[in-house]
């Protein structure tokens, strides 16, 4: 009950919805870039929202099924292929043994997430399976996949023969977009942006510089500034957070960010967004839109709703 | 009652910040330490993880749980404002518990001190005073963060403060004893950083295999002691 990898790809690990409880001691959650792609998915396939899956960028993994599983595949779309029949993405697959899955191209996205019916078998550490790279723990070892990896299923393959014409509702899909409008509550220094720092913050388009990465987007474009440049001692920072550095520029962190910064915060993305920012990569823009606190959490209970829809839908199948 | 000015601001929408002073202070990150302490002992209904830091404590909370458990207020957010503004309204004034006390042992020889002259020139020092100097003084655990792990300590004389390096190092080995300012920590892992290195020490920060991963919490005290080897 295992896959074997013919091909890492270039930056592969294993994610869940990220380590809690220990950010008190420097230790970060780590977990999915897109979190959304990941419970989509999982809950397709009847998994625990929190079921470990595959994280890929691209180049992207070859993966070989040494026993047969049925899957899916969310996120980013990297073309994938099934030997030679192309798949699509938010829809239930069932690989033979010995066939082979593999990535042709990155048509959109920056992140491709693939879980299995059942869920890998990934002993958690300190309460999750997600990798941290830099602590080495979490994952396979606390590292990213490399060639003649194998990974095993929690339990053997279960097919369900009306799975093939099963698929995520597209309503329920984040509106992803290669130049997204993120939107965004404000984050406690706003208010101390220039006048004019806060309007062109609103109404410029960032660039995602080469320089990011699974712990934050690096922004470039319009520099913004604050009325009183000071000093601030470290406080608790969270996925999403808009920190503003000494030049001017903004960094968005990530799912690898650290527990505590800082830099000014600006804004934080909201989290129904999180996902939209998360596909993106280097070259590609970004704009922000500021609304309400209780408009984003209205956003959120009503993706948690739908979710539970989905979830109830797949029960019943 | 205590009625100093403290300030609560949202972090996203699923947390919250209380901070109570801009600056570094004992009695301060007491007061954080201890309203973490407290609504740790007693958790609200929805509430993930508490992070304290210097002088701010975060709450970090599940909203739909929360507006489940609370649903008189306007927004998870303000509920959660309202539990832990009662809390610390509360607090015995800089109730410091009594710290545990750890010892680490360092090594000061050249070539885990890239930095101690650099140290010692800036206080008009020899290296050995300055040596003298850093592990004479029980320092302070004000928060960890950074890396898993990693303490911030302080304060350190200030004959001995220096400011972090112009240009970080692309590489700070494991186990290297830094000082910032007047803030001195310990390097988790080989790591970037930009920390004066003055020593090092093979005392485990982080190991995810212990039922407790780090070694320091909040709240602790430290000691350094000098070794050959």
């Amino acid at each position: 009950m295992s896959v074997e990898f013919k091909k890492p790809g270039i930056l592969t690990t294993v994610q869940d919805l990220g380590r809690y409880g220990l950010r008190e001691f420097g230790i970060n959650t780590n977990g999915a870039m897109d979190r959304c792609a990941v419970r989509l998915i999982n809950a397709l396939l009847g998994n625990a929202e929190n079921a470990p899956v595959l994280e890929m960028h691209f180049p992207a993994a070859e993966i070989y099924f040494e026993e047969a599983a049925a899957f899916a595949l969310g996120g980013a779309d990297f073309s994938p292929h099934l030997d030679d029949e192309p798949l699509e993405n938010w829809r239930i697959y069932y690989a033979a043994q010995g066939t082979t899955l593999k990535f042709a191209d990155r048509t959109f996205g920056n992140r491709a997430y693939l879980s299995i019916r059942g869920g890998f078998k990934i002993e958690p550490q300190l309460g999750s399976a997600s990798t941290n790279l830099k602590a080495k723990f979490g994952g396979i070892d606390g590292r990213k996949f490399t060639k003649g990896d194998r990974l095993f299923f929690q339990r053997q393959a279960v097919l369900n023969t009306k799975d093939s014409n099963f698929k995520i509702s597209a309503a329920l899909l984040p509106f992803y977009s290669r130049f997204p409008t993120v939107r965004i509550i404000a984050g406690s220094e706003y208010d101390e942006l220039t006048a004019i720092s806060q309007q062109n913050f609103l109404k410029h388009d960032y660039l995602i510089s080469p320089a990011s990465d699974r712990m934050g987007f690096r922004l470039t474009g319009e520099p913004l500034y604050l009325l009183d440049a000071r000093e601030m001692i470290s406080s608790a920072v969270n996925f999403g957070t808009i920190q503003l550095l000494p030049d001017g520029q903004m960094i968005v962190l990530m799912a690898d960010h650290q527990t505590t910064g800082g830099y000014p915060r600006i804004g934080n993305v909201v989290p129904t967004d999180l996902p939209l920012l998360a596909q993106l990569g280097a070259h590609d823009r970004v704009a922000f839109h500021l609304i309400s606190l209780a408009e984003a959490e209205k956003l959120l209970i009503q993706f948690e709703r739908n979710l539970n829809l989905l979830k109830t839908a797949v029960r019943f199948l | 009652m205590s009625h100093d000015s403290y300030n609560i601001y949202p972090v996203g929408v699923d947390a919250l910040t209380l901070e109570i002073g801009g600056i570094i202070s004992a009695e301060i990150n007491d007061r954080a330490v201890e309203l973490a302490r407290q609504i740790k002992e007693n958790p609200f209904s929805g509430l993930i993880e508490i992070v304290p830091a210097y002088a701010s404590v975060a709450f970090f909370f599940d909203v739909s749980m929360v507006r489940k458990s609370y649903p008189d207020f306007s927004t998870a957010f303000e509920a959660v404002k309202n539990i832990v503004e009662e809390v610390f309204q509360n607090l015995a004034h800089a109730t410091r518990r009594t710290p545990r006390l750890i010892e680490i042992p360092v090594k000061f020889r050249d070539r885990n001190a890239p930095d101690l002259d650099l140290v010692a020139a800036r206080g008009g020092l020899d290296k050995q005073s300055v040596i003298e100097i850093f592990t004479s003084r029980i320092y302070r655990v004000f928060m960890l963060g950074f890396l898993p792990g990693f303490a911030y300590m302080g304060e350190v004389d200030e004959r001995i403060a220096a400011p972090r390096r112009e240009t970080p190092r692309l590489n700070v080995p494991k186990g290297s004893v830094g000082i910032a300012g007047r803030q001195t920590g310990i390097y988790p892992f080989d790591s970037p950083g930009g920390w004066q290195i003055i020593g090092a020490t093979d005392f485990e920060l982080f190991s995810f295999e212990k039922p407790e991963p780090c070694a320091l919490q909040a709240g602790d005290s430290v000691k350094f002691y000098a070794v050959d080897e």
